[in-house]
């Protein structure tokens, strides 16, 4: 990386649930602009945890999450006021849900969802709204005469599209994807793949990808993190950690996939 | 504050069994405080503690606590409900307020210093010296956009009213325009998002810089909330599709009256309607004044308007 500032910065995050548990523990990591970085490790290892706390959703309880404001540098992320984290939410992040549901308004047409964002920031002409949200539906392969319908009349893979049209329409920085392909049967999961790949190398968008799908953190993702219980056992390069895995529980993971 | 405290010392109400204007003083104080509360920060909805009053949540008992706070001896009250002074609901209050109270009441707009109003705004403009008090069912404007409540008011904290601006969009998609007609969404002197209580958006115009004080109370939510004298309040609208509010094709069939906002009347098995004013005041002022409508001697021969004036 020519740039030498990170994007975000996670150091020493870690966070325990009321009742004990631990959600993740000490993760430290730096992730440039237009990186693309990936999280694996079976359910519970704490990876969506990690998400929660990188994008803001849940104040870790130790470590610091800093991301890149600007013009004043490296900025905790929970030091700013909520105003103004809400507003990074809304506009240079973005979170793609592993359900839809968590990530669309499901009574608004596919139109107003995309256009949300672009309200919110203060936008008020109906037409450029619209044009707008016309685009970014195109780019996310949606036929234009779908815009007014309801996401609830849309099949799977295409509500995770929207999502995805409904978050980059404000030119994020940084997306976060929880499982963005789960739950979708595997024709669907690679043309949304391929999408996901086009988008973020056209835009230059970070990313930090949550999966436990070792074939999408080897389309997408530049670098590569392997959790279990909360800590990370392993990181780097993505062709490396998979075909060179070092950690026992990486071993296990890569070794554990079926060959079709 | 101190006038009416005398007044409510020496005050037993006709049956002698209430307080001056039914509340209690501490009551009343309270609800004064969150009033000013509420005049200080135009828009925001203050939480008060409000009371169980003698009739049911959606019958106007924000309003009437409201009404009950800032009224005195010398006040003379105007009730209407849906623009009529003949009403029901409107009849049933103003007769309350004449038994707990003993104030003047009066069907005349120009002559009221307090108006408690249910779904309109008379259409004679208010002065400085009237107070305007709404009933409102639905204090929050983003309720059906967004059900936390805790989240609701994290947004009006931030000014995030994007959602706002969402609902519209979705009726211009649908419908071809904002298809909203009442409780139209309004911006308070540029920064509260506030429910003009149901109203039609025929109305919203009037709220705009009106020289009388505004206030809103919403008893079953326990909210109050103002719009002091000249204050800015702006509907919502988009650049493209501009706040635009209803017209109508016929003048009131009663009064010939033309701009005022009008409602439906049948007037026989056959279909045949005719448009009357909402504001039963403002038709009876122009018909004493000689004016004449265009469908007045059909409804004569129906026996409408029926008897007019206050009841006993």
């Amino acid at each position: 990386m020519s740039d030498p500032s990170p994007l975000l910065e996670a150091d020493g995050v870690g966070h325990v649930y009321s009742g004990g548990q631990v959600g993740c523990e000490d993760v430290s990591f730096r992730l440039y602009p237009g990186e693309v970085l990936g999280v694996v490790g079976e359910s519970g290892s704490g990876k969506s945890t990690l998400l929660s706390c990188l994008s803001g959703m849940i104040r870790p309880e130790s470590g610091v999450v800093r991301f890149d404001v600007g013009r004043q540098g490296l900025r905790d992320v929970f030091a700013i006021s909520e105003p103004e984290r809400r507003m990074l939410m809304r506009t240079e992040w973005g979170v793609v849900h592993q359900n839809p549901r968590d990530g669309l308004r499901m009574a608004i047409s596919a139109g107003g969802n995309v256009g949300e964002r672009l309200m919110a920031v203060g936008a008020r002409h109906y037409g450029d709204i619209r044009g707008e949200a016309l685009d970014w539906l195109d780019r996310v392969e949606i036929a234009p005469d779908r815009i007014d319908h309801l996401p609830r009349t849309f099949s799977g893979g295409m509500q995770q599209r929207v999502q995805i049209a409904r978050i980059l329409v404000s030119k994020p920085r940084l997306v976060f994807m929880d499982e963005p392909t789960g739950g979708l049967d595997v024709s669907v999961q690679a043309r949304l793949l391929d999408l996901l790949r086009g988008l973020v190398r056209d835009l230059g968008v970070a990313a930090v990808v949550v999966t436990h799908d070792l074939a999408v953190v080897r389309l997408l993702s530049d670098r590569l993190m392997v959790m279990q219980g909360g800590k990370v056992v392993e990181q780097g390069l993505t062709d490396r950690v998979l075909d060179d895995p070092q950690h026992p529980y990486s071993q296990l993971l890569v070794s554990s996939v079926l060959q079709a | 504050m101190n006038d009416m405290s005398e007044q409510a010392a020496g005050f037993h109400s006709v049956d002698g069994q209430y307080n001056f204007a039914y509340l209690d003083e501490q009551t009343k104080r309270m609800i004064r405080r969150t009033l000013l509360k509420a005049i200080a920060v135009p828009g925001y909805q203050a939480p008060f503690g409000g009371r169980e009053m003698p009739m049911a949540y959606g019958w106007g008992t924000g309003g009437i606590q409201v009404t009950a706070s800032i009224i005195g001896l010398d006040d003379v009250l105007k009730v209407i409900d849906q623009g009529a002074d003949d009403t029901t609901n409107a009849v049933s209050i103003r007769r309350f307020f004449k038994r707990v109270a003993g104030v003047a009441v009066t069907e005349a707009t120009s002559e009221a210093s307090v108006i408690q109003t249910r779904h309109r705004i008379p259409e004679e403009a208010l002065t400085e010296d009237q107070i305007i008090v709404y009933q409102v069912p639905m204090p929050e404007p983003l309720r059906r956009l967004e059900p936390r409540e805790a989240e609701t008011r994290k947004m009006h904290a931030y000014a995030e009213y994007g959602l706002m601006h969402v609902k519209l969009y979705e009726d211009i998609a649908r419908h071809g325009e904002i298809t909203a007609t009442y409780d139209y969404p309004v911006e308070v002197n540029a920064r509260y998002v506030m429910a003009p209580s149901p109203i039609p958006k025929f109305d919203n115009p009037k709220m705009q810089m009106m020289p009388a004080l505004q206030l809103f109370g919403a008893g079953r939510e326990k909210r109050i909330y103002a719009i002091p004298p000249y204050t800015q309040v702006r509907s919502l609208d988009f650049d493209d599709h501009p706040f635009a509010v209803q017209s109508f094709e016929e003048p009131c069939g009663l009064c010939g009256a033309t701009g005022v906002f009008l409602d439906e009347v049948i007037l026989d098995d056959k279909g045949d309607h005719m448009f009357v004013c909402s504001d039963s005041d403002h038709c009876r002022g122009r018909r004493a004044e000689g004016h004449v409508g265009p469908r007045a001697a059909a409804a004569a021969a129906l026996g409408y308007p029926a008897g007019e004036g206050e009841e006993a």
